[in-house]
């Protein structure tokens, strides 16, 4: 095939994947999307296979039927619950690739070709996408370690964190430069070297990060391989990498964006802020006034039957206990008795962004009745019954109410608004953020304690 | 601890104190529940119900009471139930302290702790023990189906096939519990329904029930403490006596709900009033107890006067005796809970409550309690105290500061860059813009699928392995490659499961 051909089946393919994410816009054109980006992946591999630059077909062919068939089985494998990992773990691949490409990509006898503008170019390209891959990586393989819980999800703070990051990233840029400059043995050694430190870097930013701020994290690294694979397209010369990475990454930066939104923090914050360490909030719990009253499974059966308007406020708590099934059961009885039951989900709910879209979809929950935040907040005060399921700072009025706490100003679900809620919980434990709930101890609050999968099925047994 | 329920003995009394379901709660605290047998009769409970839920029967009163620790009941004990109590017993039920000094000293002198439901503070946290609220709810329920049933028509308008019906015209004097239960009640059945109340601040809940809120072309603040409205000046009243005056010859149905702790109630409906109203009218006189709303309501009795049936009950809650047990058990339920379980049963005085209740204390009496600021009002602007979420703080990174900053970038790579650098620069910088724009649209019920397409699409870096492949290092590019695919493969494919799952209905 003529190179003009494969330009123009890169542009094609380009045009699939911008398509492929304008489908997600809607839950009805999303699968035709998805399949946009299959075909627009497919055409992509055809055209560099057909295109003459590549012979080693004996090692390739196994090597992508290898990668097709673990990718199958992980796709269809993974329990909803653990797609935070999944996702985690491919971003992992991406940066790995990345650093891998940008290692042969040095190490080819053509890069040796190169001389003047074009070398230094070529060489910073190669630096960028080992290093942003490098990150990428190993941030990854520590989120996803966080994620499944074989990590501690309390941030690991070093002294003078900021101090290490920064003599890291300043003696990568030494490192750099020098790289530029060196011969090509000398600089194989500093790009090994820069590859070392963005493995270390990777890995000390994310340990820092609290379990709870994983949604923040895992769409900051979603954009992180994106400009990695950006990256390697500049140093490939191939438009159709940097096209590719620069929409993967703006994506993950609106995720990031929107989730740090949603807390009413920055990015910054999260990323160094160290968040839910304690410090200061610890003084909140006895200003809290009034008692706690606690329900029965039965009660709150009973509860359930009489009421016309139904709210369930899924968190990472109903994940964990993998209630979403037993929630879509009492959902389906309810609406088989003309309860109008309806679900708001907030942004930072789960370890996701749309975490509790996709539970509540496996559960087989239509989609017309799940509500983000923005549009059911105002309906809350029609609500007879509302039920918490495993969230807590996502419904703690003390975010609207006290100026002082840690959480004040983001966004919640107005869940006390409602005429009775019921908040399903482990035990008395503090949120993510560690501050103190007000919300368990108002006046129209039962805590159903235990289990969220025991005790709502102990709710659904006595309902049917 | 032994806690007891007798039978009510006043013969116009058909509630009972507990319901059946309240046994458990009680059994929780540690209690051990006598009922006496019979008691829920009345009110539909029959002692099989009680002994299900856990409940001894005891059928001699005197075994019962003499026994008891705790004692529950809904009115004032009888001179006889008196001599029954054990000394040092506890016993809740109403009290009316003001008018029962006799009942007061009588049980003082057996050392008896009396928690007056009647006298539980009208605080927000108290709302679940207001027994007083519960059956001014009843009675304002009942109040317009006892006006129903003497009444000649339908309350609701109707076109039939004999002839259009008109709706009925209800106007409700007083809109607190009561008069508020009155008005969703009328409503329900169909009537035109008019309020009025010297409070303005309870025009929105009228109108949430339906009903038209009656204003006068006059200033003055009726908000009194605890919840009751406070009496208005002389020219207030006058103004408000015209209005009803006017309403009188227009409606069918007046409800009176106008009471003042302690003091006889005011008379807003004059005899020349009654006079005025068609003949068929109804009006139900819900302050019977303290004198009546209207001048010619004769307490406890109803009789017809000038052709209007004026009822004055005083029993309402009672004609409702199911409901209002339920509801009146369940108030003591929750004023149990605040003395703890059996083990650690406490009057504790430090609570505002338990305090505002106890109108004996081991046989002194403690009543009225020192001076709280109950008023319900005065709390609420200190809740609505609101942080404003996200202020947006003036950042130096402002939008037309980042553009700026990113065209005087551009530029300069221009100036120093060679011709095909650009050119990738050019698809880069585009392609963000595209992602930027098209990602912002999609719906944040689906980010999950959409970092999975992405992380699909960005395994495209496999195209990078590709090119290498061939070259002197192809087991870096075979990793490379392997890993990019296992990405390509595992992103689509889990999109693919996940989107499937979405359904609409």
């Amino acid at each position: 095939m003529t190179e003009g051909v494969i330009t123009m089946a890169y542009l094609v393919s380009g045009v699939f994947f911008v398509l492929s994410l304008g489908g997600l816009s809607k839950q009805e054109t999303a699968r035709k999307g998805n399949m946009y980006g299959i075909l627009g992946m497919a055409l992509a591999i055809a055209a560099t296979f057909l295109s003459g630059e590549v012979e080693n077909f004996k090692l390739l062919i196994p090597l992508m039927i290898g990668g097709a068939l673990i990718g199958a089985v992980l796709a269809k494998r993974v329990e909803m619950t653990s797609m935070p990992e999944l996702v985690a773990i491919l971003h992992s691949f991406v940066g790995a690739a990345a650093v891998l490409v940008g290692l042969a990509s040095f190490l080819d006898p053509s890069h040796a070709d190169l001389s003047g503008t074009d070398q230094l170019i070529h060489d910073v390209e190669i630096l960028l996408g080992v290093f942003i891959g490098g990150v990428t990586f190993t941030g990854s393989v520590i989120a996803f370690g966080k994620l499944r819980g074989s990590l501690s999800g309390k941030p690991l703070l070093l002294p003078g964190r900021h101090m290490i990051n920064l003599g890291m990233l300043g003696a990568s840029v030494w490192l750099g430069a020098q790289f530029v400059e060196q011969g090509h043995d000398q600089a194989l050694i500093s790009l090994l070297i820069v590859m070392g430190i963005s493995f270390v870097l990777g890995v000390h930013l994310i340990v820092a990060i609290g379990g709870a701020d994983m949604p923040v994290v895992v769409s900051m690294l979603n954009s992180y391989s994106g400009w990695a694979a950006a990256a390697a397209g500049f140093m490939l010369k191939n438009d159709l990498l940097i096209i590719t990475g620069a929409l993967v990454g703006s994506s993950g930066a609106i995720l990031s964006y929107i989730m740090c939104k949603a807390m009413n923090r920055s990015l910054a914050n999260v990323i160094f802020g160290g968040f839910g360490t304690g410090g200061g909030s610890a003084s909140n719990i006895s200003e809290i006034e009034g008692s706690i009253t606690e329900t029965t499974a039965d009660e709150v059966a009973e509860e359930l039957k009489e009421a016309k308007e139904v709210m369930i406020v899924p968190g990472y708590g109903m994940a964990v206990a993998q209630a979403q099934h037993v929630v879509k059961d009492i959902t389906e009885t309810l609406r088989a008795n003309d309860v109008n039951v309806r679900f708001a989900i907030h942004p930072v709910a789960g370890r996701l962004p749309g975490h509790m879209n996709v539970l509540l979809a496996e559960a087989n929950v239509p989609y017309d009745i799940v509500f983000e935040m923005d549009e059911i907040n105002n309906d809350l005060p029609t609500v007879d019954v509302l039920l918490v399921v495993g969230a807590n700072d996502i419904v703690n009025p003390s975010a609207l109410e006290d100026s002082s706490s840690p959480i004040a100003g983001m966004p919640v679900i107005e869940a006390w608004n409602a005429k009775s809620v019921v908040a399903l919980k482990r035990s008395m434990a503090a949120g993510y953020s560690g501050v103190e709930n007000p919300l368990y101890f108002k006046e129209n609050t039962n805590m159903l304690f235990g289990d969220a999968k025991d005790t709502l099925s102990a709710v659904f047994s006595k309902l049917s | 601890m032994k806690l007891s329920v007798p039978k009510e003995l006043l013969p116009t009394e058909k509630r009972v104190a507990i319901s059946p379901d309240n046994i458990h709660a009680l059994q929780k605290l540690g209690y051990q529940v006598s009922v006496q047998s019979g008691a829920g009769e009345q009110a539909n409970f029959t002692d099989i119900n009680f002994e299900k839920a856990g409940a001894n029967l005891v059928d001699d009163p005197s075994t019962l009471l003499g026994d008891a620790d705790l004692v529950l009941k809904i009115n004032p004990p009888t001179t006889e139930e008196v001599s029954l109590f054990k000394e040092g017993a506890t016993l809740i039920s109403f009290a009316y302290p003001a008018r029962n000094e006799e009942l007061l000293k009588s049980l003082g002198a057996q050392k008896i702790n009396w928690l007056a439901m009647d006298c539980v503070p009208r605080i927000s946290r108290a709302q679940s023990m207001d027994a007083l609220s519960s059956m001014a709810n009843v009675a304002g329920y009942r109040a317009v189906v006892e006006a129903s049933h003497v009444f000649g028509r339908f309350f609701t308008g109707q076109i039939t096939a004999a002839g259009k019906v008109p709706p009925a015209k209800v106007l409700v004097i007083g809109a607190g519990v009561a008069g508020l239960a009155a008005i969703g009640a009328a409503r329900n059945m169909g009537a035109i329904v008019r309020a009025f109340d010297t409070r303005p601040a309870v025009k929105d809940e009228v109108k949430s029930l339906g009903g038209e809120f009656l204003m006068l072309d006059f200033e003055e603040e009726g908000a009194g403490s605890g919840g009751y409205a406070k009496i208005m000046s002389k020219e207030f009243i006058d103004a408000e006596m015209k209005l009803f005056a006017e309403q009188a010859e227009e409606v069918d149905i007046i409800i009176t709900t106008a009471m003042i702790p302690g003091k006889k109630s005011p008379v807003l409906i004059t005899e020349e009033m009654v006079k005025s109203m068609k003949h068929g009218s109804v009006i139900v006189d819900l302050a019977a107890e303290g004198g009546g709303n209207c001048e010619l309501t004769e307490p406890g009795e109803s009789k017809v006067v000038h052709g209007v049936t004026i009822l004055g009950y005083s029993d309402l809650p009672s004609r409702l005796s199911t409901q209002s047990s339920r509801l009146y058990g369940n108030n003591l339920v929750k004023l149990v809970n605040l003395l703890g379980d059996t083990e650690e049963f406490t009057i504790n005085q430090e609570d505002e409550i338990i305090r505002g209740a106890l109108v004996l204390d081991r046989g002194e009496i403690s009543w009225p309690p020192p001076k709280v600021e109950v008023s319900v009002q005065l709390q609420k602007p200190k809740e609505q105290k609101v942080v404003q979420p996200i202020v947006e703080k003036k950042s130096i990174f402002s939008p037309a500061v980042m553009l700026g900053g990113l065209c005087v970038l551009l530029l300069a790579l221009g100036w120093k860059g060679e011709n095909e650098f650009l050119d990738q620069l050019t698809v880069f910088v585009l392609s963000c813009f595209v992602g930027y724009m098209v990602v912002w649209n999609v719906t944040p019920s689906l980010h999950t699928p959409l970092m999975s397409v992405t992380n699909a699409i960005s395994g495209i870096i496999v195209i990078g392995g590709m090119l290498f492949v061939s070259g002197s290092n192809p087991w870096i590019a075979g990793l490379a490659i392997f890993l990019a695919t296992i990405n390509v493969a595992g992103g689509f494919l889990v999109t693919h499961r996940m989107l499937k799952m979405f359904r609409k209905e």
